[in-house]
Parts: structure tokens; sequence; C-alpha cells
């Protein structure tokens, strides 16, 4: 197999990425690959990069060293081309983030009318399709507002959905949410792995990872100290800092 | 002190004549200086410094000069100078309500831009973000994300500048014009009954205040609803 039919194989890649905030080093010399269809849960305690290293897949931050290629464009300062691959590129946020001055259909038409060009009635029949795979479709005139957590981050799911992207990036998407609601967003999670979509996921919900990933992340003060399958990953840790991490959130 | 009613109720409606051009001053001024004051916050937000610190000593200035001053240095002052007379603003400038309305305008749009990036400050960086992650561009953020939750947040401090604007419209009497003010003034000139004649134009204002807070209270709950928690 040739050079390129590996790099073509990986829709995510990251080569020796630094990044600083100030004198600040958030990451430290990152290498990450993602295969079409793979499902990656990252872990590690607080401050340690993970939602830094995944803002940098989609330049929300962006890296001072080393390289970041994305469905085969490589991360530049070329504005263009940035919101080409956003656009491709779906992410969910620990505080959903939903517009509140839109209705919850109108927060799914928004990004494929603009981006896309899509059509009102094609982006509204594209919106309730989601909304139905998220099992909200009820709720599509209401006011993020008025949803509950777990709603709202259902809708957020969707919206991402909606450009039909080739990654989605999840950065603690049950965090924020009351315990009785996490299951149903882990639930819309599921489904998604289950249909092939390529995902990275920041969370410490464990039990998904065990169920969902094929690789686990562990990052500890801007490195990746340790990446396995999850059996091997629970199982056996390699490293210090990672069994320490792991009998400190098995525990909870 | 006698308290002459027959006066009031025979001065008010005279009074009312100068309401007309009071809503002229208020409303031309107001949406020039809304546009105006879109225009400077682009201006100060852009990230370019000789965009913005331009931007921000016109803000300055003109919030930190009475406006009575800045009426009289463009009704008094600007015909004094030659390129001014011979300029093509000199048809607008040699008129009072010109003057006026110019003034207003330089002024309101001088706080309005500052409301507005308050409004804008205010907005979540998180909306942005997810904005982004969509693959919105940075015009289609402002617009369809920034600015109406922008706009949202400000309402309340622009209605208040609305009721400053409508108050500081009394002051173009200072250049001849017979808003109510103007008027009210007159009256007082022919009947030395200061009283009266400046609690009855009190009133008037009063009942305006009153409906525009009333109006932009009615707007906010309409457009604000979803938007605060
Ligand atoms: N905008 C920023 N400016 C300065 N420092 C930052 C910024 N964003 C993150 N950091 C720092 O970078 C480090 C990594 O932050 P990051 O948010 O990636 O951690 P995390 O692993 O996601 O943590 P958490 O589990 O708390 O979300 C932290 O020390 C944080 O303080
Ligand atoms: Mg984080």
């Amino acid at each position: 197999m040739s050079d390129s039919d590996v790099m073509s194989e990986n829709i995510i890649q990251l080569e020796n990425v630094d990044k600083f905030f100030g004198d600040f080093q958030a990451l430290k010399n990152i290498n990450l690959s993602v295969k079409k269809g793979e499902r990656i849960v990252v872990c590690g305690p607080s401050g340690s990069g993970k939602s830094t290293m995944i803002r940098c897949i989609n330049r929300l931050e962006e890296h001072n060293a080393g390289k970041i290629v994305v469905n085969g464009h490589e991360l530049t300062s070329d504005v263009k081309d940035i919101d080409a691959v956003r656009s491709e590129v779906g992410m969910v946020f620990q505080s959903f983030n939903l517009f509140p001055h839109l209705s919850i259909v109108k927060n799914l038409m928004l990004a494929p009318q603009l981006v896309r060009k899509v059509s009102k009635a094609e982006a509204r029949d594209v919106a309730m399709k989601y909304l139905e795979r998220v099992k909200i479709p009820e709720q599509a005139d209401k006011y993020p507002s008025q949803l509950s957590g777990g709603q709202q981050q259902r809708v957020a799911i969707a919206r991402a959905l909606c450009m039909n992207p080739k990654v989605m990036l999840f950065d603690e998407p049950t965090s924020a949410l009351d315990p009785e609601m996490i299951s149903e967003v882990l639930d819309v999670m599921t489904d998604l792995a289950k249909e092939g979509m390529t995902m990275i996921v920041v969370t410490h919900e464990m039990g998904f990872a065990r169920s969902v990933a094929d690789s686990v992340v562990f990052m500890d003060e801007g490195e990746i100290v340790e990446m396995n399958p999850p059996q091997e990953f629970f199982e056996n840790p390699k490293s210090e800092r990672t069994k320490l991490f792991l009998s400190q959130i098995l525990t909870h | 002190m006698s308290f002459d009613i027959a006066l009031i109720i025979d001065s008010i409606p005279k009074m009312l004549m100068g309401i007309g051009l009071t809503f002229q001053l208020l409303f031309l001024s107001l949406a020039l200086g809304t546009a105006l004051g879109v225009m400077l916050l682009i201006l100060r937000i852009s990230g370019r410094w000789y965009l913005s610190w331009p931007t921000m000593i016109y803000i300055y200035i003109f919030r930190g000069t009475p406006i009575l001053v800045q009426i009289f240095i463009i009704y008094y002052g600007l015909p004094q100078l030659e390129f001014v007379r011979d300029g093509i603003f000199w048809p607008i400038l040699r008129e009072p309500f010109g003057c006026a309305i110019v003034a207003l305008t330089l002024n309101t749009g001088a706080y309005l831009s500052e409301i507005f990036r308050g409004g804008v400050l205010g907005v979540d960086r998180g909306l942005k973000e997810a904005g982004s992650a969509l693959g919105l561009s940075v015009t289609d953020r402002f617009i369809y994300i920034t600015a109406p939750i922008a706009i949202r947040l400000c309402l309340p401090a622009y209605s208040n500048d609305v009721v400053s604007l409508m108050k500081s419209t009394a002051l173009a009497s200072t250049i001849t014009l017979l808003d109510m003010m103007g008027i009210a003034r007159t009256i007082v000139a022919e009947t030395y009954a200061p009283y009266e004649v400046f609690i009855s134009v009190m009133v008037i204002y009063l009942i305006i205040t009153w409906a525009i807070q009333r109006t932009f209270g009615w707007i906010e709950k309409r457009m604000s609803r979803h938007v605060r928690q």
C-alpha cells in the first residue's frame, strides 16, 4: 500500500501538533489518525487538553506547530478553506449552544440554507428527518429554552447531522446533563456509531467507551499518554497515570 | 401664587402644534443615528486599529461634551468656515432644522454604537462557535446569529436612549426652531407665566416618554421571550 492510500484512508490526521496559550503549552506533540468509520473516545483529567485537541480539528483553536489534515484539507489560515472544512465536520458542545432566538427546526435549517444553499422546503424536510432520528419531531416549533437539557443536546446533534458531516466531534456532550437525561443522549450517539459515523468523543462515560469505541485515548498534561482498544485500555492500562485516572473515575 | 388653569388649557393646543416638529427631530435623527451607530460599531469591532481608533475618539468627543455645545458649534461655528459654505452640505447646515438633525444624529450615533457594542459583546461566545462549527461565514454569523441576539440584548438600553434623544430635541428651540419647547418659550415670553406653560409642556413630554417606554416594553416582551432565561 502506498503512502497516499494510507493518507486517504485517514479522515483526520494530526502530526506533531503543538498548541500554546501564551507561554502555556496546552498540546504537546500530538499524533493521532482517525480512519473513516472509526470511533475514538478521549478521556483524561480536567485541563489535560482534550477540548483543545478536538477544537483544533475544526480550527476553533489554531495550532502553532505540526500538521492537521481533515478530509484531505490541511488546516491553514486560508479562511475559505476553513469554512468548507468545518461544514464537513459536525461538532457537539457540552453547553449545547443552540441558537436561542430560533425555533428548533430553524436551528436545524440555518446552516444547510446558508452554507449548502438548499431551498427552504428541502432544509425543512432534512431537519424533520433528523429530528425524527433523535426522537423529538414534536418539538420542532418550540424554542431551545423550552426544552430539557437532554432534548437540547439531541437537537444539537441533529443540527450537526443536517450538514451531512463526514466526522462528528463531541466535547463532553453529557457532562452538563442531569443523570436521568444522559442515557437518552448516549443512545442517540450509539445509534450514530452503529450507522458507521466517524466520531471523536471526549467523555468520561466509560460504559459508552467500552461498548462503542474502537480506541480509547488517554490524555494528560497536553500529551497523549496511551491509546488502545477499550478492552486493553481498561483491563491492562500501561502507564501509571492511566491507572491512577481509571481508579479515580471508576470508583465514582 | 395663583395658578392660571385657563392659560394651561389655552397653551396646550398651541404647544401641540409643535409636536410634529418634535417628532420629526426625534424620528429622523433616531433613524440616521441608528444607521450611524451601526457603522461606528462595525468600524469599532473591525479589529483594525486605523478604523477603531478614530471611531473611539469620535465616540469619546460626542459622549464627553454637552449636546448643547455640539448644537451651537454646528449652528454658529460651522457657517464661519468658507469650505462649509461652499460644500455640498451647506443646504442642510444653512437651516436650523438641518443643524439640529445633524447634531442630534452625530450625538445619538455615538451613544448608540456603544449600546450596540454592549449587545454584541453580550452574545455568548459558544453561539458564535456553534455557527463557525457549522461552516457559516463570518458575515453570516454576524447577520444570523450575533446581530439578532445582540439586538434583543440591547433593546432596554436602546429604549432609554430614545427617551434621552426625545428630551434632547427640546434643545433645538435654542436655535430658533419652534418645536414644542420653542412654542412654550414663545408663549412664556408673551404671557410671563413660566410655571403654567413649562409645567404643561412637561406633562406632554412625560406622556411621550410613557408612550415610548410602553412601545419598547411591548417589543421587548415579544422579541426576547426565548432569549433571556
Ligand atoms: N483560551 C484559552 N486561553 C488560555 N488557556 C486556555 C484556553 N483554553 C484552554 N486553556 C488551558 O489549556 C489547558 C487545556 O484546556 P482544555 O480545555 O483543552 O482541557 P480539557 O482537557 O478539555 O479539560 P476539561 O475536562 O476541564 O474540559 C488548560 O490548562 C486550560 O486552562
Ligand atoms: Mg474540555
